[in-house]
């Protein structure tokens, strides 16, 4: 079972937007280290060297140190500078930066979320998301899809999660039931799913391979088991994929 | 102190006493035991996660079968014991021991006074702890079990969980009482009650921590009290406040009127739960500041930037509440405002944490076991601090975010920190309450195998989240990136279970140096604060003659004088 593209690091990164993140992540655990190294030696160097035996007076005067308000100036700005040079920027990027123009070409999906399965809801060949409301929520409408509504009729409603490679993706996340939360390790991504809200995120994937989308927060007894298959494949791939789908609704006869 | 002479009966002066060191003693006792049932919940845990599906071994069978299914565990039965073990750790372990255990005993003792300013509010706090408490344990005996919605309860699953929930509030709400009267307490006894000459620049770091601590409490707890009644509300008498319109559970709708929000009850939560990680490290601070001044024979360094640097930590605690909350689909412009008040509330850390290891410079360093767990404390909460870096930074934090990478962090903070802290102040003043002196073999033993498992339980997690592994999983395996770190979690599990033999000798330490026949000499650690000014154990009324203090805290090695302390209490011959 043990799967060697995870390991004790941060697993692999087919995210467009994730190659900041682990830079970030990286940066400040090297900085992290180095601090932690120079606290952890001074405090070994003062407990040997001054260590009480006979003979040994301790210094009852203050003793003047510059170096600790460089040490404190230091990490100040060490933190402002991955505050303002890459924290703001990369979230901005990642929350403000939707792709709705129409030369990006961005794919839009529906995800909703319900105790204790993820499913995944596309607009089919008119590109048009049918009407839905929680009063049509059914065994065999999930999606809560109003039949009346006719651009609902070609609708693709799966449980695993299929986009494409080198596409932007434009996500909008409902809760049925309670709190989830929509997590990608592989494509950097955490997204709470609050019930009563519509939260629209974006993402792209840079490589294709199959992986899992799992549920981040605590929503009752079988959260454990609340996960989805998902396949980032090549544009044909996915094209053929939806047409596969869009034959199972049985539409075209 | 006339009536301080008269004869009380057991229950008066053991049970109901208003006597600060009896309640000190009493919340002190209580906390220990529930820390040591929250870490038995956790074994149970670990097992599961280590093992899963696999029976329980010793007490699998005793389990009903609600709980456990031939021996082994149940979704429900590990959601109730992830919930009711950081409730139990963070408000009827940690907070009591820190500031109604510690907070009680020493605060009157270091600043002179004859006992709290209210003595009869001070017993009801502990009544109200004791009422909570009970409250939140008979939960476990209801059917469908205590709450199971982790110890943050986020709506709307826990408005619509089973009754443990409503238990759990009943139980908060008994709990922040408590420490509501037990702050008020506090800041007028430390304001009013300071001995003749004792200014507040003169306070020990204590104090001062405990003065920050009440603050946060008072300010804090409020909100959280009103979201408890309102959650209960929605539980029981069908409002909205954390219920959204048209929600659907399990195919039917949810019978809730609707037009609530469930972020409310996080934004109300996290005001609270913010400042409250505070509360569980500043007392812990506090003695340490305390310990490493007098074991190393010098007086703090850079004592009035610590205190502002505490001052600013306790103010800014009220503006980062929402770096929780980064993943809730927050704008931009709101995750700004809390990564940089989050950025901010660092510094003053950072300088507390120099001082003390500055502090460390040109000493004459003794090695007891209060400070061989004082030193401890300041790498592990180094880590904790640290870790945190990644967290506060929203980009980052959508890695991290609910992770076992979060579990080590605050963990690092509160447990080999704070909790190191706490046995520093246990070894330090238990010759103070007792009159006796712990055993140092078995207490350096104690403190060597706790602090590597402590270090084997959370250092492991550090790298579970780094891979991506959420946390609140009843079996990680069956993710793949929870099946390829597996091991790391049995190298937890198995830390987890050693460290609890681990405080045997702890236990045995404890109970065994209350009988020994050797007294403990009358300030064994030749230390300069108030509580050594009187007998040990103190008298009722703790002074027979008030005690005038005629210097700052830490007189450590003062040149010319004739011993290398010289007591805040006892007027120095220039």
């Amino acid at each position: 079972m043990n799967d060697p593209q995870y390991g004790w690091w941060l697993p692999p990164d087919v995210s467009v937007h994730g190659a900041d993140i682990d830079f970030m992540i990286n940066a400040i655990h090297w900085f992290m280290l180095a601090l932690f190294i120079f606290w952890g030696g001074f405090i070994v160097y003062c407990l040997i060297r001054f260590r009480a035996r006979p003979g040994h007076v301790a210094i009852y005067r203050d003793i003047e140190a510059k170096w600790n308000r460089w040490l404190e100036i230091g990490v100040a700005v060490a933190e402002t500078v991955v505050l303002v040079v890459f924290a703001m920027p990369v979230w901005a990027k990642i929350k403000d930066d939707l792709p709705l123009a129409p030369e990006q070409d961005a794919m839009v999906v529906r995800v909703v979320a319900e105790q204790f399965k993820w499913l995944f809801h596309y607009p089919g060949r008119d590109g048009t998301f049918g009407k839905t409301g929680p009063e049509f929520y059914a065994d065999d409408n999930p999606a809560g899809l109003d039949f009346d509504d006719e651009a609902g009729w070609d609708d693709i409603t799966v449980r695993g999660f299929h986009f494409p490679v080198d596409r932007p993706v434009i996500a909008r996340l409902t809760a049925k039931d309670v709190i989830h939360s929509f997590k990608i390790p592989v494509m950097r991504i955490t997204q709470d799913v609050v019930p009563g809200m519509e939260i629209t995120i974006w993402f792209q994937a840079k490589e294709t391979g199959r992986f899992q989308v799992g549920c981040a927060q605590l929503c009752g007894l079988g959260h454990y088991e609340m996960k989805a298959n998902l396949v980032i494949e090549s544009k044909e791939d996915f094209q053929k994929w939806l047409d596969e789908e869009h034959e199972a609704l049985g539409l075209d006869e | 102190m006339s009536e301080s002479h008269a004869k009380l009966g057991f229950l008066r002066s053991y049970v109901f006493s208003t006597d600060h060191k009896v309640i000190g003693i009493q919340y002190g006792i209580t906390a220990l035991l529930f820390l040591f049932f929250g870490l038995c919940l956790m074994m149970m845990m670990r097992w599961q996660l280590a093992y899963p599906g696999e029976a329980i071994p010793i007490i699998g069978g005793l389990l009903g079968e609600t709980l456990v299914d031939d021996g082994a565990m149940l979704p429900s039965f590990y959601n109730s014991l992830g919930a009711m073990h950081g409730t139990i750790m963070v408000f009827m372990g940690i907070v009591p021991l820190a500031v109604g255990a510690f907070g009680n005993y020493i605060v009157p003792l270091q600043i002179g006074a004859p006992d709290m300013a209210f003595p009869r509010l001070n017993m009801a706090s502990y009544q109200a702890f004791v009422i909570g408490g009970l409250v939140m344990l008979s939960s476990f005996f209801l059917p469908g079990g205590a709450a199971s919605s982790g110890w943050t309860s986020y709506a709307p699953l826990s408005v619509t969980a089973t009754t443990g929930q409503t238990f759990w509030l009943i139980g908060m709400i008994f709990l922040i009482a408590s420490s509501l009267l037990g702050a008020i307490n506090f800041i007028v006894t430390i304001i009013h009650l300071r001995a003749e000459g004792l200014t507040f620049f003169r306070l020990p770091f204590f104090i001062w921590s405990q003065l920050v601590t009440a603050f946060l409490l008072l300010l804090a707890f409020p909100p959280l009290q009103v979201a408890a009644i309102f959650q209960l509300m929605d539980r029981l008498a069908d409002t909205s406040f954390f219920m959204p319109t048209g929600l659907v559970s399990g195919g039917d709708p949810v019978a809730a009127v609707g037009g609530g929000s469930p972020l409310l009850w996080q934004h109300l939560f996290w005001f609270l739960a913010h400042p409250e990680v505070y509360v569980l490290i500043l007392p812990g601070m506090g003695i340490v500041a305390e310990v490493i001044a007098n074991n190393s024979r010098k007086p703090l360094w850079g004592y009035r930037p610590m205190v502002y640097s505490l001052l600013f930590l306790g103010f800014m605690s009220f503006c980062v509440w929402a770096h929780h909350m980064y993943m809730t689909g927050m704008g931009t412009t709101m995750s700004t405002f809390f990564q940089i008040t989050t950025m901010i509330i660092s510094i003053p850390s950072v300088i507390i944490l120099t001082c003390l290891v500055i502090s460390l410079w040109g000493a004459s360093i003794r090695f007891p076991v209060p400070m061989l767990f004082a030193l401890a404390f300041l790498p592990m909460f180094g880590i904790g601090g640290l870790t945190g870096l990644p967290l506060g930074l929203a980009a980052p934090d959508a890695h991290f975010h609910d992770t076992y990478y979060v579990i080590g962090h605050f963990h690092y903070v509160v447990a080999p920190g704070t909790i190191f802290a706490m046995f520093a102040g246990i070894y330090h003043w238990y010759p103070k309450v007792t009159g006796r002196q712990m055993n140092v073999p078995l207490g350096k033993l104690h403190f060597w195998l706790s602090f590597v498992f402590m270090n084997g339980i959370f250092m492991p997690m550090m790298f579970e989240g780094m891979a991506g592994v959420s946390r609140r999983l009843f079996d990680p395996t069956v993710y793949e990136i929870g099946a390829a770190v597996h091991g790391l979690t049995t190298m937890s599990s198995w830390s987890a279970w050693l460290l609890a033999l681990s405080q045997i000798p702890f236990i045995i330490n404890f109970f065994m140096s209350m009988r020994k026949k050797e007294r403990a000499e009358e300030n064994p650690w030749q230390a300069t604060t108030l509580e050594w000014a009187t007998s040990t154990p103190p008298p009722h009324g703790n002074f027979v003659e008030p005690p005038v203090v005629y210097s700052g805290p830490y007189e450590y090695s003062v040149p010319g004088a004739s011993s290398d302390f010289s007591p805040q209490f006892i007027k120095q011959e220039s």
